[in-house]
């Protein structure tokens, strides 16, 4: 079963660790510097601390360390953790599907590549499985995703198969685990000198290098700045300054007809 | 003025995209986020802003007045039933309303009209508007402005 099969331990017959390492090295310095670049170019923190400065003037209560500790550890379950913002609908499933099997399908590789990546390296079945599974998870997900619930498809009216910029972190977040399951899978039917598990393996790596190189040119850093906004947002709720939004309103259950929102598809 | 989007609040759900009658809230092709493309056709109908579920949308002032630290923003609470509405004015006031939703599943509740009495001349010159005070949910009477107290040279 190839679930269980470690593909780095068989891809180490051919390429030697060092070289797998350095490429998550790589890999994680690209991140660090597109995102360096992406917040000097848009200045997007500057401007999120400047406005966060801002609400502070208007804030009606002073929160103790423990109130903040609390608010953020709320926020933390509920809007990083289940993605609250999303709603309780498709949404929020796939992005949650996508966004724990991206975890396990990254940390899997590191744990992988760093520890069991020897020929002679015996790998607990724990860490292929975490590996295979993340990625089916991720597959899954950004699949869902990508056909059925993208904004441009369900209330823009947009073809599925328009690719836009937005799509690049998407697409090779997707390709990147796809690419890697159909390469471990084929590489552990042992074809021998087949050219197969070769192509995707160098598929695999080119998603990878486009996903993670391409950080400045798509969405990726969205996956640092939500945590913060979120943190913000809700400190901002907390301390009466709700950047400058009204307080709950304090009415009778009974106060209006109470109407659902319809999902938005009436373009 | 005109509507923007804070982009970190922006969630791309498409309920503005959904809701602008101008037809202007659309999704950016870079970050797939909502933003008014042509912020010169929007007649600040609010629609988009009471919309947005993440309160990421507000309305832009002119650069003559928006930097004296106004702000009209809006809070939308389906499950009371409520509107409410925080105005921030340049010189420092600051007034909240609260108000009931009165938006109607589409297509339904449809008055029949044509079926209703028809209304004599007091309910025609009354202030008060058909389905008042019952349509908004309240039994009770609903305040009146004499026009004694319009000002003078003002004809109504």
């Amino acid at each position: 079963m190839f679930l269980i099969n470690n593909p780095f331990a068989i891809l180490s017959e051919a390429v030697s660790p060092i070289f797998m390492q350095s490429f998550v090295i790589l890999m994680i310095t690209l991140v660090v510097i597109g995102t360096l670049v992406d917040i000097m170019h848009k200045k997007n923190v500057k401007y999120f601390f400047e406005n966060a400065k801002k609400a502070k003037l208007s804030a009606t209560k002073k929160l103790t360390t423990s109130e903040r500790i609390g608010v953020i550890s709320k926020t933390i379950i509920s809007d990083i953790a289940t993605t609250s913002e999303l709603g309780a609908g498709k949404r929020r499933v796939a992005h949650v599907l996508g966004m724990y099997g991206t975890i396990l399908f990254w940390v899997g590789s590191v744990i992988m590549i760093f520890c069991y990546s020897n020929q002679s390296s015996n790998t607990p079945s724990f860490w292929p499985i975490i590996w295979h599974v993340g990625a089916i998870m991720t597959v899954v997900g950004g699949g869902w995703f990508w056909f059925f619930l993208r904004v441009d498809v369900y209330s823009e009216a947009q073809p599925w198969y328009r690719i836009i910029k937005a799509d690049l972190f998407v697409l090779a977040l997707i390709a990147s685990s796809l690419f890697g399951l159909i390469w471990s899978y084929l590489q552990s039917m042992n074809l021998g000198d087949r050219w197969d598990d070769k192509v995707f393996l160098v598929l695999y790596i080119v998603a990878n290098l486009v996903l993670f190189g391409g950080v400045y040119w798509s969405k990726f850093a969205h996956m640092f700045y939500k945590p913060g906004a979120a943190i913000q947002k809700n400190l901002a709720e907390a301390d009466g300054s709700r950047d400058n939004l009204p307080p709950e309103a304090d009415a009778p259950k009974q106060f209006g007809l109470g109407i659902t929102r319809e999902n938005p598809k009436h373009y | 003025m005109s509507t923007f989007v804070y982009m970190t609040r922006c969630d791309g759900c498409g309920h503005c995209v959904d809701i602008c009658p101008s037809d202007i809230m659309h999704i950016d092709e870079t970050i797939r986020r909502a933003k008014n493309i042509e912020p010169n056709f929007c007649w600040e109908c609010y629609s988009c802003v009471k919309a947005c579920p993440n309160h990421a949308i507000d309305v832009r002032g002119y650069a003559d007045f928006a930097p004296m630290g106004h702000s009209v923003r809006v809070r939308r609470e389906e499950e009371k039933g409520t509107i409410s509405w925080k105005i921030k004015f340049r010189n420092g006031t600051v007034k909240d309303f609260v108000s009931p939703i009165t938006t109607k599943p589409w297509g339904k509740f449809i008055p029949k009209l044509a079926d209703a009495d028809k209304p004599n001349q007091g309910e025609i010159n009354s202030q008060i508007l058909y389905s008042e005070p019952e349509g908004l949910n309240t039994n009770k009477e609903l305040p009146k402005v004499e026009k004694s107290s319009f000002k003078k040279g003002v004809y109504y």
